[in-house]
């Protein structure tokens, strides 16, 4: 496009105008296409999901109840199954608790996810 | 007049289909909805790309558009990878935005609101993750649970709680959908229901001032359609992420 020559101290004739216009519009394009590009190996995915307050509160109440809930019938079934009454159901409901705290810290993002920790 | 805002949840056995050992297998209103949504599903989008124009008509255009919208969901959340579950995810997502849909409409059944079937549909995903982790890693899979740069003697309790995280999966993700459409839907019908209450006690002061919940049910109603889509999203979101773990699990 620029067919004259190049910033050689004409920087007011028209022809070095263009060609700078042309390159700034250039470099503008390359940028656009390197934030528009989709992000490979999902970065952070649980931000670019974009709830309402409603949602996002629901989502991380049933979290924790669920993590709760899964140690809680873990050491109940161990309870039966090995005869150790009190200590599995204690043992798993704390346990439980734990992985319920981290659901939710991981899903409002307190905590960044693993495939992020190791680039 | 009896209001019951449970009774729109009950099952209706139409017809029995099949009898195995003591369990009579019986055809539900539940089981309607379903085949009602996939045979509309089917004919939208059969009959949207059976004329491919390169101008799109209203139909192709809304066909494009859900396959655009999912498939850019799993590439930002699973990467390029996982488009191999694309068809997966893209099923998932319109068959349960259908349903919560269908439920909007009024004597209509809201299929969603089972947790039977939002947990079958959890398992699914929960199982073809593990399946799929594990074939394609192999005992590398086991990485997800052992994070990088825990001391040696916190491992054990930091690997049992990440089982457990892990295993607690498909009840949020079940949890979450059938509770915010049962909840929803109880709400409109309590709402709907002061309309008739008032209405039917007080006379024309009732009526009046049965204007105040039908101003709710309307808002309450527009509320519920972005939940009803909302809800969709994010199981189909929650559905990317899972799988995401089944492709690149921590190395």
């Amino acid at each position: 496009m620029a067919d004259g020559p190049r910033g050689t101290g004409h920087r007011n004739e028209p022809p070095d105008d263009e060609a700078a216009l042309s390159a700034r519009l250039k470099r503008l394009g390359n940028r656009l296409a390197q934030t528009n590009r989709p992000p490979e190996n999902g970065s952070d995915p649980r931000q670019t999901a974009d709830l309402s307050g409603y949602a996002r509160g629901f989502r991380l109440s049933t979290e924790l109840v669920a993590g709760v809930l899964v140690g809680a019938v873990i050491g109940w079934l161990l309870d039966r199954w090995l005869g150790i009454s009190p200590w599995g159901l204690i043992v798993f409901l704390l346990l439980g608790f734990a992985a319920g705290v981290l659901n939710v810290m991981r899903a409002a993002g307190v905590v960044r996810d693993r495939q992020l920790n190791d680039d | 007049m009896t209001v019951d805002p449970i009774h729109q949840f009950q099952i209706n056995n139409l017809f029995p289909v099949a009898k195995i050992g003591n369990v009579e297998i019986t055809f539900t209103n539940s089981a309607a909805f379903m085949m009602l949504a996939v045979v509309g599903l089917t004919v939208f989008l059969v009959g949207a790309t059976a004329r491919r124009n390169l101008v799109p008509s209203r139909l192709q255009s809304a066909a494009e558009l859900s396959y655009e919208f999912v498939a850019s969901t799993i590439r930002s959340t699973a990467g390029s990878e996982g488009m191999k579950f694309f068809p997966f995810v893209f099923s998932i997502f319109m068959f349960v935005l259908t349903l919560n849909m269908l439920g909007l409409i009024p004597y209509a059944f809201t299929v969603t609101s089972h947790i039977i079937v939002t947990a079958a549909l959890a398992i699914t995903v929960f199982l073809i993750v593990l399946i799929y982790g594990l074939w394609r890693h192999g005992l590398h899979f086991f990485n997800l649970f052992v994070p990088k740069g825990v001391p040696i003697y916190i491992l054990p309790l930091i690997v049992a709680i990440e089982i457990l995280s892990f295993l607690s999966r498909p009840i949020s993700h079940s949890v979450r959908l059938f509770a915010n459409m049962l909840a929803g839907h109880i709400t409109l019908k309590v709402f709907a229901g002061f309309i008739i209450l008032l209405g039917g006690s007080l006379g024309a002061i009732g009526w009046v001032g049965s204007l105040l919940p039908f101003a709710m049910v309307v808002v309450l109603y527009a509320l519920e359609t972005l939940v009803a889509f909302l809800q969709a999203y994010v199981f189909a979101i929650l559905t990317c992420i899972y799988l995401n773990d089944a492709i690149h699990p921590g190395h």
